[in-house]
C-alpha cells in the first residue's frame, strides 16, 4: 500500500509539473527586449541541433548567426533592432517542429530555418502553411524548397514552397558541378566515390554525381558507402577504390568523416587525389588534425576561412575571439543570412510591429529582386525556385591552407 | 462512489486509467479545438499519443511478459513506413482523411506484426540479456533495410527496388520512399482524437488480454516458467502472442505517429528511439499501464516546456539529471522510506482531524 | 588471397578495438550483473581526458593514459556512488534505465565542458610494425599494440579474478550476494572495486580505439558501446576470454560483410550473423548454459 501511495505521489508531483512547464509555454511573455536604445526589434528565429552527434553543425550556425546580429544591433543603434533565438532541434524532424512551435510561440517574425536537411523539409513545411519567411543557411536538400525534379525517377514529388529560400548551394548543383568540374580539369581517369548513405545531403550529392557522371561518361569505377554507425572503419571501402585502380576519390561528405579517410587512406599507403565538396570545408580547423594528410584535397566551397578580404578576416577573428574556433561554412552561411534579411527588411521598409505574414511577402518579392554581398559570395542572386546563385570556389589545399584553383 | 470502492482493485485500476485518459482528452481536446494550446504542446499532441502507445505495448512486453526489448522502434518504424506509404499510395483511392488513416493504421499493425511474428522465432529460444541483443539487432536489421528501400507509385500500383535506386515509374507516377531520404512529403492525416482513439483501443487490447485466461498464461510465463510449462501451459503460443500483440500495437502507434509529421527517416527509429520508450515503461513501472501513460507524456513533453527550453544550453543534461533522480526517487529504499513516512504522517494526521 | 588477408587483418584490428571495449563492459556485468550502458561514455571521457594531456599540456602519452585511468576510476567510483549503489535492492531494469540517465549525463557534459567540435586525437602508435608483399599487407603498430592489450588485460583479468582475494570476492559477489556477505566480505566494496577496475579499463579502451579511429566528439562512445555491448554477448556476456573472441569476431565479420557482400548492409549482415549463431548457441560462444532449477 505504501508504495502505491508513494506511486501516486510522485504521478502527481510528475502531473504538477508537467501542467505547470505547460502553463508556462503557453502564457509567457517575454517583453519584447530591444537590445539597442530602445528601438523595437524583430525577433529571428532558428532551429538546429545544438546537442548531439550533430550538434557541431548547428552550433557554428547559432554563433555566426549571433555574431551577425551583435554587429548589426551595434552598428545600427537608431534603426531596426535584431532579437535572435536559436533552438536545439537535435538533428531530429519530430523534435525540429517542436522548436519551430517553441519560436512561433516567442512571437518569430523571420525564420532562419533549420541547420541540417531533414528537420529542414519537416520545418519548411510548417513555415510554408504559417507563411514565415524562411531562409536556411544550409538545409542543401531539394526537398527543403521542393519544385525539384526527383533525380532518379524525374518526376516533382515535393510542390515548390513559395517562401522558402537557401544560403547554400542545393545538393544536386554541388553534385553536378563536381563531376563537370573534373571533366573540364581532367583530374582523374578512373573515379572512386565514397559516400554516407544514412545520410540525405551526403546521398543527395551522390546521386546528382551519378547522373552527370553517367552523361559526361566519368569512368566510375568503385562506389562504396558507409553509416552513422559504421563510419569508424573505412579499410574496406578504401581497398575497394585502391584495388579498382581509382586515382581520383570523391567524397561527398562532412570533414569529420574525411579526416578519419584521410588518416587511414595514409596508414595503408594509398594516395590518390581527393575531392571533395562544401561539407568538406573545416577540416583544417579541426584541432590536432595533421593538414599534411589533407595535402593536395580539392573542394568546391563557397566559404574559406582563409581567405584574405576585410569582411572574412573579421567574422573570423571575432569568431575566434569569441569562441576560440576557427569557423566553417556553416557559421559563414548563417552570417550571410541575418545581414541578407536585415538588408531585404531595410529595403522593403519592414518594421518590428508588423506581422510574420506581411513581412514574408515583403521578404519574398525582395529577395528574388535583390543582390547580396556575403561571406559565401559575391552577387548572390535568388530566383522563384529558392536556390541560390554563386559560384562555388575550387579549392585545393597546400601547405595546410586553402589555395584557389582555377 | 462506493461502488468504485467495492470493485475488485484490478478492475478498479483499469476503469481509472480508462477514466483518466478519457478526461484528459476532455480537457485537451477543446482547449486544442479552440487554440488555447501554447504551439508547441498543440504540435505534440499526437507524437505523445504516439509514443503513449508505444510505451503500452512495450509495457506488454516487458511488464506482462516480462522479457527486456531493446529493438521496440523496430516495429514503429515497420508500421511508420509501411502505414505511411499505404497512406500516400491510397491518397486518390480513398479520399477521407480519417479513413486511410485507419486503413493506414491497421496496414502498419498488419506489416509490424508480421515482423514480430518473425521474430518471435528466437525470442521464443532465449531469455534475458540475450533475447535483449536479439531484439537490439533486430532492430538494427530493420534500419538497415528501410534505408536501401525505394518506393514509387503510378498507374499500375507500387514499383520497389532494394539497395539501387532503379525505381521505373510510367506518366503520373511519384517517388514516396527514397531510401535514406526517407519519406519527405506527408500529409499530416493523424489527428488528437485517432491519437486518443488509438489509446483507447490499446488499453482495451491490453486490459482484456490480461484479465483473460491467456493474460494469466502469460503472467504464470513471467513468475515462473517451469511451473507454468509443469501445468501444462504452452510456452511458445502465449509468449508469441504477447509478443506479436505488442508489435501490433506498437505497428499502428508508428503509423500515427508517421502520418502527423511532415517527414520521416529510417534514422530516426533506432537504439536510442528503443530506448526512450523503455525509459516510460520502466520509470511508469513495469505492468502498470497508468503508469506507462504518464510517463511517456511527461517525458516526451518536459524537454520542450518553456522551463527547459530556458535553460539553453543546459537542457539535455538537465533532462538526464531529472531522469536519474526520478529513477533514484522511485526505487531507492531510502528515499521510499522518507517519502512513506511523509505520507504516513499526513495521513495520520487527516484521520486525526476527521474525528 | 592477398585481399582475403587484408581484409583478415583490417577485420581484427577493428576486433581487437572492440573486444578491448567488451572486456571491460564483460567485466562489469559479469561481477555487478547490471548491463553499464554509460560505459561507452566513460571511454569518451579517458579519451578527452588523455587527448587535453597529450596535446594541450604536451605529456607523454604514457602520462596521458596514466592520467587518463585514474580520473576515468574516480569518476567510476563517484558514478557507482551516487547512481548505481542507491539502486542494489532495485530491480535491474531500474539500474539500466539509470545508467543511460548517466550516458546522457556525460556525453551532454562532456559538450558543455569541452564543446561539440571535433577533435583530431594525436597519433602516437603510427608507421607500420610488418610489410608483407611489396605492401599490399600491412600490419599497423596500432594493431599490434591492440591485439596485445587485448590478450594481456584478458589475460590479467581472468588471473585476478580466479586467483586473488579480491577476484575471488568479485566472484563471489556475483553468484550470491547474500551469501558473500554472510562470508565477510564487503558486498559494497567489492562492487565500487569492479567499477573502478572497469573503468580505468575503459580509459585503456579509449586511448586504444582513439589511436586506430581519432575523430572525437562528445558522442565518440555511444556507437563502440553498443558494438562492444553486441560483441560481449556474442562471446557470451560476463565471460572474459568470451568478450575477446567476441569483440575480435565482430570486427572480421563486419570488415568481410562489407567487402564481400555490400557495405550498404554491412551493419545489418553483421546483426544478422549475431542472431544466427545466438540460435545455434542460445548463451553466446563462450557463455555458461546456467541450468534452471525447479
Amino acid at each position: 500500500m505504501k508504495k502505491r501511495i508513494f506511486a501516486l505521489t510522485m504521478a502527481a508531483v510528475m502531473t504538477v509539473g508537467l501542467l505547470s512547464g505547460c502553463g508556462g509555454g503557453a502564457t509567457e511573455t517575454k517583453a519584447p527586449s530591444p537590445e539597442g536604445n530602445g528601438a523595437a526589434a524583430i525577433k529571428i528565429g532558428g532551429v538546429g541541433p545544438l546537442t548531439g552527434g550533430a550538434a557541431i553543425y548547428g552550433n557554428a550556425a547559432a554563433r555566426g548567426a549571433e555574431i551577425a546580429k551583435d554587429e548589426i544591433n551595434a552598428a545600427n543603434p537608431d534603426g531596426l533592432q535584431i532579437e535572435l533565438r536559436y533552438e536545439d532541434d537535435a538533428h531530429d524532424a519530430e523534435k525540429s517542429v517542436n522548436a519551430y512551435n517553441t519560436l512561433k510561440g516567442w512571437g518569430m517574425q523571420v525564420f532562419l530555418g533549420s541547420v541540417t536537411s531533414t528537420p529542414g523539409v519537416a520545418t519548411s513545411v510548417e513555415a510554408n502553411n504559417d507563411h514565415v519567411f524562411y531562409l536556411t543557411p544550409s538545409a542543401s536538400s531539394t526537398d527543403v524548397l521542393g519544385g525539384v525534379a526527383n533525380p532518379l525517377t524525374g518526376t516533382v514529388d515535393i510542390q515548390r514552397k513559395d517562401n522558402v529560400f537557401q544560403m547554400c548551394f542545393v545538393d544536386p548543383n554541388q553534385g553536378s558541378a563536381s563531376a563537370q568540374y573534373i571533366t573540364d580539369q581532367n583530374l582523374g581517369s578512373k573515379i572512386a566515390v565514397i559516400y554516407k548513405n544514412d545520410d540525405v545531403y551526403s546521398t543527395g550529392v551522390y546521386n546528382s554525381f551519378d547522373a552527370k557522371a553517367k552523361e559526361l561518361g566519368l569512368n566510375v569505377v568503385s562506389v562504396t558507402t558507409f553509416t552513422e554507425d559504421t563510419k569508424t572503419d573505412f579499410s574496406v571501402q578504401l581497398s575497394d577504390a585502391k584495388n579498382a585502380g581509382a586515382d581520383l576519390v570523391f567524397l561527398p561528405m562532412y570533414y569529420d568523416a574525411a579526416a578519419l579517410i584521410f588518416t587511414q587512406a595514409n596508414a595503408m599507403g594509398y594516395a590518390p587525389k581527393w575531392f571533395g565538396i562544401d561539407g568538406m570545408d573545416g577540416i583544417l580547423g579541426v584541432e590536432g588534425f595533421d593538414t599534411s594528410l589533407a595535402e593536395g584535397v580539392m573542394l568546391l566551397t563557397p566559404f574559406n576561412a582563409d581567405a584574405e578580404d576585410e569582411a572574412t578576416k573579421n567574422f573570423v577573428k571575432t569568431y575566434q575571439d569569441k569562441y576560440s574556433e576557427v569557423p566553417n561554412q556553416f557559421a559563414a552561411d548563417a552570417y550571410d543570412c541575418v545581414y541578407a534579411i536585415y538588408e531585404a527588411l531595410n529595403k522593403a521598409g519592414i518594421t518590428a510591429d508588423m506581422s510574420a505574414g506581411d513581412i514574408c511577402d515583403k521578404l519574398m518579392s525582395e529577395f528574388t529582386s535583390m543582390t547580396f554581398n556575403g561571406l559565401t559570395g559575391e552577387g548572390m542572386t535568388w530566383d522563384d525556385t529558392g536556390a541560390v546563385t554563386k559560384s562555388p570556389k575550387g579549392m585545393v589545399i597546400q601547405n595546410g591552407a586553402y589555395v584557389g584553383m582555377d | 462512489m462506493k461502488k468504485l470502492r467495492n470493485m475488485n482493485p484490478a478492475v478498479r485500476t483499469n476503469f481509472l486509467t480508462y477514466a483518466a485518459v478519457l478526461l484528459a482528452f476532455a480537457i485537451l481536446q477543446p482547449m486544442s479545438m479552440a487554440g488555447k494550446l501554447s504551439p508547441t504542446l498543440q504540435g505534440q499532441l499526437v507524437p505523445v499519443c504516439a509514443y503513449v502507445v508505444m510505451a503500452l505495448s512495450l509495457n506488454l512486453t516487458v511488464g506482462v511478459l516480462g522479457e527486456l526489448s531493446l529493438g521496440h522502434a523496430g516495429f514503429m518504424s515497420v508500421g511508420a513506413f509501411s502505414g505511411a506509404v499505404a497512406a500516400s499510395a491510397l491518397q486518390n483511392a480513398i479520399p477521407s482523411a480519417w479513413l486511410r488513416l485507419t486503413v493506414a493504421m491497421l496496414i502498419g499493425a498488419l506489416f509490424a506484426g508480421m515482423v514480430g511474428t518473425l521474430i518471435s522465432v528466437p525470442v521464443l529460444r532465449l531469455n534475458g540479456d540475450y533475447l535483449a541483443i536479439v531484439t537490439l539487432a533486430f532492430g538494427q536489421i530493420i534500419k538497415s533495410i528501410v534505408e536501401n528501400l525505394y518506393v514509387g507509385v503510378d498507374g499500375k500500383g507500387l514499383h520497389m527496388s532494394f539497395l539501387q535506386p532503379t525505381v521505373k515509374l510510367g506518366e503520373g507516377g511519384r517517388m514516396i520512399l527514397n531510401g535514406p531520404m526517407g519519406i519527405p512529403n506527408i500529409s499530416k492525416i493523424s489527428t488528437f482524437l485517432a491519437g486518443f482513439v488509438l489509446i483507447m483501443v490499446t488499453l482495451a487490447v491490453i486490459f482484456n488480454l490480461v484479465n483473460s485466461r491467456s493474460g494469466r498464461a502469460i503472467m504464470a510465463l513471467r513468475d515462473n516458467r517451469i511451473a507454468a510449462e509443469s501445468v501444462g501451459i504452452n510456452v511458445t503460443k502465449y509468449k508469441m502472442m504477447a509478443f506479436v500483440i505488442s508489435a501490433a500495437l506498437a505497428g499502428a502507434a508508428g503509423a500515427l505517429f508517421a502520418l502527423g509529421q511532415n517527414t520521416i527517416v529510417a534514422s530516426k527509429f533506432d537504439f536510442n528511439t528503443s530506448i526512450l520508450i523503455l525509459v516510460y515503461v520502466v520509470l511508469g513501472g513495469q505492468g502498470k499501464m497508468w503508469g506507462s501513460i504518464l510517463a511517456a507524456s511527461f517525458l516526451t513533453i518536459l524537454p520542450e516546456t518553456a522551463m527547459m527550453r530556458d535553460l539553453r544550453d543546459y537542457r539535455m543534461l538537465a533532462y538526464a539529471i531529472v531522469l536519474i533522480l526520478v529513477m533514484l526517487a522511485t526505487n531507492s529504499p531510502v528515499l521510499k522510506n522518507f517519502f512513506g513516512k511523509l505520507l504516513r504522517g499526513k495521513d495520520e494526521a487527516k484521520k486525526g482531524g476527521v474525528k | 588471397m592477398v585481399i582475403f588477408l587484408s581484409r583478415l587483418i583490417n577485420g581484427i584490428s577493428l576486433g581487437s578495438v572492440y573486444a578491448i571495449i567488451a572486456l571491460g563492459y564483460t567485466m562489469v556485468y559479469g561481477i555487478a550483473k547490471m548491463l553499464n550502458f554509460a560505459h561507452g561514455d566513460v571511454i569518451m571521457v579517458g579519451a578527452y581526458v588523455c587527448f587535453f594531456a597529450v596535446a594541450n599540456y604536451s605529456l607523454p602519452p604514457l602520462v596521458g593514459v596514466l592520467l587518463a585511468m585514474v580520473v576515468c576510476t574516480v569518476l567510476g567510483i563517484v558514478i557507482e556512488r551516487l547512481a548505481y549503489k542507491p539502486l542494489r535492492q532495485a530491480p535491474s531494469l531500474a539500474v539500466l534505465i539509470t545508467a543511460i540517465g548517466v550516458s546522457y549525463f556525460l556525453q551532454n557534459g562532456a559538450q558543455l565542458l569541452w564543446g561539440s567540435n571535433n577533435k583530431m586525437f594525436p597519433v602516437f602508435l603510427n608507421g607500420d610494425a610488418l610489410s608483407l608483399m611489396d605492401g599490399e599487407l600491412r600490419v599497423s603498430v596500432a594493431t599490434v599494440v591492440n591485439v596485445v592489450a587485448c590478450v594481456a588485460i584478458m589475460l590479467v583479468l581472468s588471473w585476478f579474478t580466479g586467483k586473488t582475494k579480491m577476484g575471488k570476492a568479485m566472484r563471489a559477489c556475483s553468484e550470491d550476494k547474500g551469501a558473500a556477505q554472510l562470508m565477510g566480505i564487503n558486498v559494497d566494496t567489492t562492487i565500487s572495486m569492479t567499477f573502478a577496475i572497469g573503468s580505468a579499463l575503459a580509459a585503456v579502451a579509449g586511448v586504444l580505439y582513439m589511436s586506430s579511429y581519432p575523430i572525437l566528439v562528445p558522442t565518440t562512445g555511444s556507437m563502440p558501446g553498443i558494438k562492444a555491448f553486441t560483441a560481449a554477448v556474442f562471446g557470451g556476456i560476463g565471460s572474459i576470454p568470451g568478450a575477446l573472441l567476441g569483440g575480435l569476431l565482430l570486427g572480421v565479420i563486419e570488415i568481410f560483410a562489407g567487402g564481400y557482400i555490400s557495405t550498404q548492409l554491412q551493419n545489418a549482415i553483421v546483426f544478422a550473423v549475431l542472431i544466427v549463431v545466438l540460435l545455434v548457441k542460445p548463451s553466446g560462444l563462450l557463455g555458461k548454459q546456467i541450468r534452471e532449477k525447479v
